[in-house]
């Protein structure tokens, strides 16, 4: 059976245990469940972030993850993938993306996470815009993050 | 066409998409930037460094020497800050 991939990106919070649950309930052949959630700091480069406003290229944002997703499960064996990815104003502490990764085993659920994140994060549409004591700013890409993404390439 | 743009790229020029038909010896999305730059002050302030520009056609990302031709929708944008 094709492994189920659930793709959102919203507004809304997300549940993680729900998310865990809904994707592992009742398939017993899954050992491994890895999630990895991204939550907006408070302090960014020493500098006090009041909120930041996630903008995205509708469509585009859910296809390039779902070419990601799709690669991850040519890569490893796994069982299931839900990637949430949220948009509009969010405040410190609030959580901004969820990567779940389900597999038999540890190793290819721990994986494929840390690929997801570091594909999403270099190449899936999505824009920071911080607000902050000084006014508000665009976040500047990290060189880090295309490091990030493209070791997965040497492997 | 339609160019579509995103984050600062959208508020320098003051609008998130524009329909258009490039003159024929706009060829490559490089092109396409070089050519938006000369339209007004905005589109200048947009495109000045042409470097950090990415672009994608119909939503897939693509380099800076892509051809155009047949791209129902080419999108501009800076370098992306997700996750």
């Amino acid at each position: 059976m094709a492994a189920p991939v659930t793709i959102r990106i919203q507004d809304a919070d997300f549940d993680i245990a729900a998310e865990i649950d809904a994707l592992s309930h009742g398939r017993s052949e899954i050992g491994a469940v890895v999630s990895f959630t991204g939550l907006c700091r408070g302090r960014d480069d020493g500098r006090e972030v009041a909120a930041l406003t996630l903008e995205h290229y509708p469509g585009m944002a859910e296809a390039e993850i779902r070419r990601h997703v799709d690669t991850a499960l040519a890569r490893w064996p796994l069982s299931a993938v839900t990637v949430i990815h949220r948009v509009g104003r969010l405040v410190p502490g609030d959580r901004i993306v969820l990567v779940v990764t389900a597999s038999a085993h540890r190793q290819a659920a721990f994986a494929a996470a840390e690929f997801l994140m570091d594909y999403l994060k270099a190449h899936a549409p999505f824009w920071k815009r911080q607000e902050r004591a000084d006014g508000s700013a665009w976040v500047e890409a990290h060189q880090h993050d295309d490091a990030a993404a493209a070791r997965w390439e040497k492997q | 066409m339609r160019v579509k743009y995103f984050a600062w790229v959208r508020e320098r020029i003051g609008k998130d998409e524009d329909d258009f038909e490039p003159p024929a010896e706009v060829r490559t999305v490089g092109e396409l930037i070089g050519w938006l730059a000369q339209r007004d002050d905005n589109y200048a302030a947009a495109f000045e460094r042409p470097q950090v520009i990415r672009a994608a056609i119909d939503q897939c990302h693509v380099q800076a020497d892509a051809p155009i031709a047949g791209a129902r929708e080419v999108a501009l944008f800076p370098p992306m800050t997700g996750g």
